[in-house]
C-alpha cells in the first residue's frame, strides 16, 4: 500500500465477509423452507429470513464498496485519508446499523418506543428511525472521501466516477424514505431506489472499481481505460434510467412504460456486454505480468458473469410480453442471484484479492486454494441459478398457463430446491476457501507500506 | 477515433437527456388523468390496511402486483378468489394457516378491525388496472381456461 490510512479498508472488507457468511446462512434457511423443511418457523419465519438475507446482501456489498473507496481514493488522490479516526467511527456505526436492524427483524424491541421493527418493503425493510442513522453514516463517509479528494494532489476520472456513483447512491436512498398511502406510488418510487441503484449508479461504482483494477493489473495506459469507462457508464445510464420502466409494466401505472421499459431495458445488456469486452480487451492488450492472478481472475470473472447474469438473464424476461407471465415468479430470483453475484459480489471479491497482499505484505496470491475458491463459488452460483430458472419456468407453466393452485405448484417444485441446496453447498465451499485465504493473509501492517 | 473528452460528453449528455425524459414520463404517468388505481377510492381503512401489510412484512412471503417473496400466493385479486370471510379468519386465527401441510403462515392474531383494514386494502388493490396482469391472476382468468 502507498498510504497508511488505506488500512481502514481491511476492516470494511472483514465486515463484508462476516455479513456474507450470515447472508448465506439465511439463504440455507430459506432454501430448506422452500423444500418444506421449515423447522425454524417459530423463531425465524420465512419473511424474516428473506428480509435478513437481502438486507445483509445490501449491507455487505455497501461495506465492500466503502472499503474499496477507502483504498482507491487515497491512492488515486495521492494523499492520506482526510481522517482515519472518522473512517473507523463510520465503520462502527455501519456495523451497528446492521446489527440493530437484524436483531430488530427477529425481535421487535422497537415496540417499546412505539416504532416498527421493519418497513415491509422489499429491499428497503430497514425501519425509518434507522434510515436516518444510515443517512448520517453515508454523509460522514462521503465527507471523508470528498475532503481526501480536495486535499489530494490529483483528481482522476476513476476516482470521480467512483465518488459520483457513491454520491448518487446516497441521494437515491431518499425517494425510498417518502411515505405514500397508495401501493402504486409506493411501488413506483421504491424502484427509484432499488432499480436506479442496481441497474444505474451501482454500475458507476462497479465501473470505477473495475477501472482501478484494470489500471493496476493490466498495465494498460490509464487514459485508454478511463476513456472506455466513460463509454461503459454512458451506455449504462442511457439504457438503465429509462429501463426502470420494466418494473412499471404491471404495478398500476400508464402502459406507456410497456413501450419505454421494453425498448430501453432490452438495451441494458449492451452496457454489460461493453463492460465485459472492455475488461477482456484491456487484459489482452496488457503485459500480463502482474503476479496476482487471483485478482485478475475475479476481475475478469466479474465483468463476464455480470454480462451473463444481469445482461443475458435480465433480457430473458424483460420484454413485456414475456414478463406478463414471469413477473412475480422464481424467474426473477434466477436473474437476481447471478446478476448480484457477477456485478457486485465478484467485483468486491476481486478488490479484496487485489488489496490484501498490498495491505499485509504477504504475497499469497495464485494458490490452488484461491483458484478453487473462484471456480467452486461460480459453479455453485451457476447451479443455483439453473435451479431457480428451471423452477421458475415450471412455475410459470403450471401456475400462469395451466392455472394450478399456488400451493400445489410449490409442492411440485420442491425437487428443484434440492438442486438449489446442492448448488448452494458447492458455493459455500468456494466461499469458505475464499475466507480461509482472507484469514491467511492476516492483519494489515505498516511493513507493507511501499517506500 | 473517440477521444476521452468525447466519451465524457457522451456519458454526461446521455445521462442528462435520459434522466430528463424519465422525469417527464414520471410526471405524465402519475398525473391525475392517467390514474389507473382509482386513487379517489382509497379509504382511511385501506390506508391502515397498507400500514398493517408493511409492518408485518407480508411482502416477505406473498406477492402483490407481482412484487414480493414468491413463497406464498399472489394477493392482487385475493378477495375475489377467497372472499372476505376466509381472509379475515386467516388473519385473526391464533393457529398458523397451513393449507398444503408444508408452508405455514405466521399466526398474526389480528383484531377484527385490523383484519377488516387489510381486506379493504386488498379490495382497493384488486381494483387497480395492472395492464393485463390483474386478468392473469384473477379468478375470471381461471374460468376462461
Amino acid at each position: 500500500m502507498k498510504y497508511k490510512s488505506q488500512k481502514v479498508a481491511y476492516w470494511f472488507f472483514a465486515l463484508s465477509m462476516l455479513l456474507l457468511v450470515l447472508q448465506i446462512t439465511y439463504g440455507f434457511i430459506m432454501g430448506f423452507a422452500r423444500m418444506g423443511m421449515d423447522g425454524l418457523h417459530e423463531w425465524i419465519p420465512f419473511n424474516t429470513a428473506r428480509s435478513t438475507h437481502i438486507n445483509l446482501l445490501v449491507v455487505w456489498l455497501l461495506s465492500g464498496f466503502m472499503g474499496a473507496a477507502y483504498y482507491i481514493i487515497p491512492e488515486e488522490s495521492e494523499t492520506e485519508l482526510w481522517s482515519t479516526k472518522w473512517a473507523y467511527v463510520q465503520l462502527i456505526s455501519l456495523a451497528l446499523v446492521g446489527v440493530i436492524t437484524i436483531i430488530g427483524f427477529h425481535y421487535n424491541f422497537w415496540a417499546v418506543f412505539g416504532w416498527e421493527a421493519i418497513e415491509g418493503r422489499k429491499f428497503l425493510e430497514i425501519p425509518r428511525q434507522l434510515d436516518w442513522l444510515v443517512a448520517g453514516n453515508v454523509i460522514l463517509f462521503l465527507v471523508i472521501l470528498l475532503m481526501t479528494m480536495i486535499k489530494g494532489k490529483k483528481t482522476t476520472t476513476t476516482s470521480l466516477v467512483l465518488f459520483g456513483g457513491l454520491v448518487a447512491a446516497a441521494l437515491l436512498y431518499l425517494p425510498g424514505m417518502i411515505t405514500f398511502d397508495s401501493q402504486v406510488y409506493d411501488s413506483f418510487f421504491r424502484w427509484w431506489v432499488v432499480h436506479l441503484w442496481v441497474e444505474g449508479v451501482w454500475e458507476l461504482i462497479m465501473g470505477g472499481m473495475l477501472a482501478f483494477l484494470l489500471i493496476k493489473l493490466t498495465g494498460v495506459d490509464r487514459e485508454v481505460i478511463e476513456k472506455w469507462l466513460y463509454v461503459v457508464v454512458g451506455l449504462t445510464f442511457l439504457s438503465g434510467i429509462l429501463g426502470t420502466g420494466h418494473h412499471y409494466y404491471y404495478i398500476g401505472v400508464n402502459n406507456i412504460w410497456l413501450i419505454v421499459g421494453g425498448i430501453f431495458s432490452a438495451l441494458e445488456p449492451l452496457a454489460f456486454l461493453a463492460m465485459a469486452l472492455w475488461a477482456v480487451n484491456m487484459y489482452r492488450k496488457g503485459e500480463k505480468k502482474h503476479p496476482n492472478k487471483t485478482a485478475i481472475l475475479w476481475t475478469l470473472g466479474s465483468a463476464i458473469v455480470s454480462f451473463l447474469g444481469a445482461g443475458v438473464l435480465g433480457l430473458a424476461h424483460t420484454l413485456p410480453q414475456t414478463n406478463l407471465y414471469t413477473h412475480g415468479t422464481l424467474v426473477t430470483a434466477m436473474h437476481g442471484h447471478l446478476a448480484f453475484w457477477g456485478a457486485y459480489a465478484m467485483i468486491v471479491m476481486a478488490m479484496i484479492m487485489y488489496v490484501l497482499p498490498n495491505l499485509t505484505g504477504r504475497k499469497l496470491y495464485d494458490t490452488g486454494r484461491s483458484r478453487a475458491a473462484f471456480w467452486l463459488a461460480n459453479l455453485g452460483m451457476f447451479s443455483m441459478t439453473t435451479a431457480f430458472g428451471v423452477a421458475g419456468v415450471a412455475q410459470v407453466y403450471m401456475e400462469r398457463i395451466m392455472k394450478v393452485d399456488f400451493g400445489q405448484v410449490q409442492n411440485q417444485l420442491q425437487v428443484h430446491f434440492l438442486v438449489l441446496i446442492i448448488g448452494a453447498t458447492i458455493f459455500t465451499i468456494g466461499i469458505t476457501l475464499y475466507i480461509i485465504d482472507f484469514l491467511k493473509y492476516g492483519l494489515p501492517n505498516d511493513e507493507a507500506l511501499e517506500s | 477515433m473517440l477521444s476521452k473528452k468525447q466519451a465524457q460528453v457522451f456519458f454526461l449528455g446521455g445521462t442528462a437527456v435520459t434522466f430528463l425524459i424519465f422525469i417527464m414520463l414520471t410526471i405524465y404517468s402519475l398525473g391525475e388523468a392517467q390514474d389507473q388505481s382509482n386513487a379517489e377510492a382509497l379509504t382511511a381503512s385501506a390506508v391502515r390496511g397498507k400500514e398493517i401489510w408493511e409492518k408485518n412484512n407480508c411482502m416477505g412471503c406473498h406477492t402483490l402486483f407481482g412484487e414480493g417473496g414468491y413463497y406464498a400466493p399472489e394477493l392482487t385479486k385475493v378477495v375475489e378468489r377467497k372472499g372476505e370471510a376466509i381472509i379475515k379468519a386467516i388473519l385473526m386465527s391464533p393457529v398458523a394457516w397451513n393449507p398444503t401441510g408444508q408452508r405455514q403462515m405466521v399466526a398474526y392474531e389480528m383484531t377484527e378491525a385490523e383484519a377488516q383494514d387489510v381486506v379493504e386494502f386488498f379490495k382497493w388493490c384488486g381494483n387497480v388496472d395492472l395492464n393485463g396482469f390483474d386478468n392473469l391472476v384473477s379468478p375470471l382468468a381461471k374460468k376462461d381456461q
